[in-house]
């Protein structure tokens, strides 16, 4: 599939952003457009343990490697759009880190897309969490989960 | 012969052991692939020894690209050595 023809967008930034207008742009003007499919990454809070998480990533490399993971999925399904936004610095329990949003013509692209392209982000692009810990203190780096290498393997040979 | 010093970056806990954002190195003509600039790099002081003492898990970008501990450095701009990545 040509991933050429596929409009890719990656914002990396402190900035949050409006899931709902990033959808809606992802529509507009496109009469192709026939599913949406999106998954937004919130901080969580770890049953009351956390305050903050604190966001480092690699400034160029970041953009550039969700870049390459976007084309690789608007090589395998026929998407129209692909938009990523993920966020750096501090942010608190409640607040969103991440949007994957993809449209296709049809349903079943868009909502494999969406997870190839978050599967990918968390294993391949250069981002890093420290918790801060309600308690006021400075918490650790949050440990990368086998399962997340895991869940990025299933791809592997697999078609749709 | 040295060759000309490359921009090492580090990142997450890695940046916080070294005790540096990053440095211009000089690499030795023996470090070929990225393990060995990994295992060159833990020997230069107790820092460092701290920041790679598990040496095997650390991740490796050649000029922004990731690369296998097994793959040639080459010559680039810049090599940046960071821990796995949790992001999402």
């Amino acid at each position: 599939m040509d991933a050429g023809s596929s409009r890719i967008a990656v914002r990396v930034g402190p900035d949050d952003f409006d899931v709902g207008a990033e959808i809606a742009a992802l529509q507009a003007g496109d009469p192709a457009v026939g599913a949406v499919a999106s998954f937004v990454g919130y901080c969580r809070d770890e049953g009351g343990r956390l305050a903050a998480l604190e966001l480092e990533y690699y400034p160029g490399m970041a953009e550039a490697e969700i870049g390459r993971v976007a084309r690789e999925a608007a090589g395998r399904w026929p998407l129209l759009a692909i938009t990523v936004i993920h966020r750096a610095g501090r942010i608190r329990p409640g607040e969103r880190i991440v949007l994957v949003a993809v449209s296709s013509s049809h349903r079943a692209a868009a909502f494999s897309a969406c997870d190839y392209v978050m599967d990918f982000l968390k294993t391949r692009a250069p981002f890093w969490k420290k918790e801060h810990l309600a308690a006021g203190d400075e918490g650790g780096w949050v440990d990368a989960k086998p399962e997340d290498e895991a869940r990025a393997g299933r791809w592997k040979g697999k078609t749709d | 012969m040295s060759r000309e010093p490359v921009l090492i970056r580090y990142f997450a806990w890695v940046r916080e052991r070294v005790g540096l954002a990053e440095e211009r190195l000089a690499l030795p003509e023996t470090v070929v692939t990225a393990g060995d600039l990994v295992g060159w790099l833990a020997e230069r002081g107790d820092a460092y020894a701290y920041a790679f003492e598990a040496g095997d898990t650390i991740r490796v970008a050649v000029d922004q690209l990731h690369i296998e501990q097994d793959e040639p450095i080459g010559r680039p701009r810049e090599i940046a050595l960071f821990p796995p990545m949790t992001g999402g």
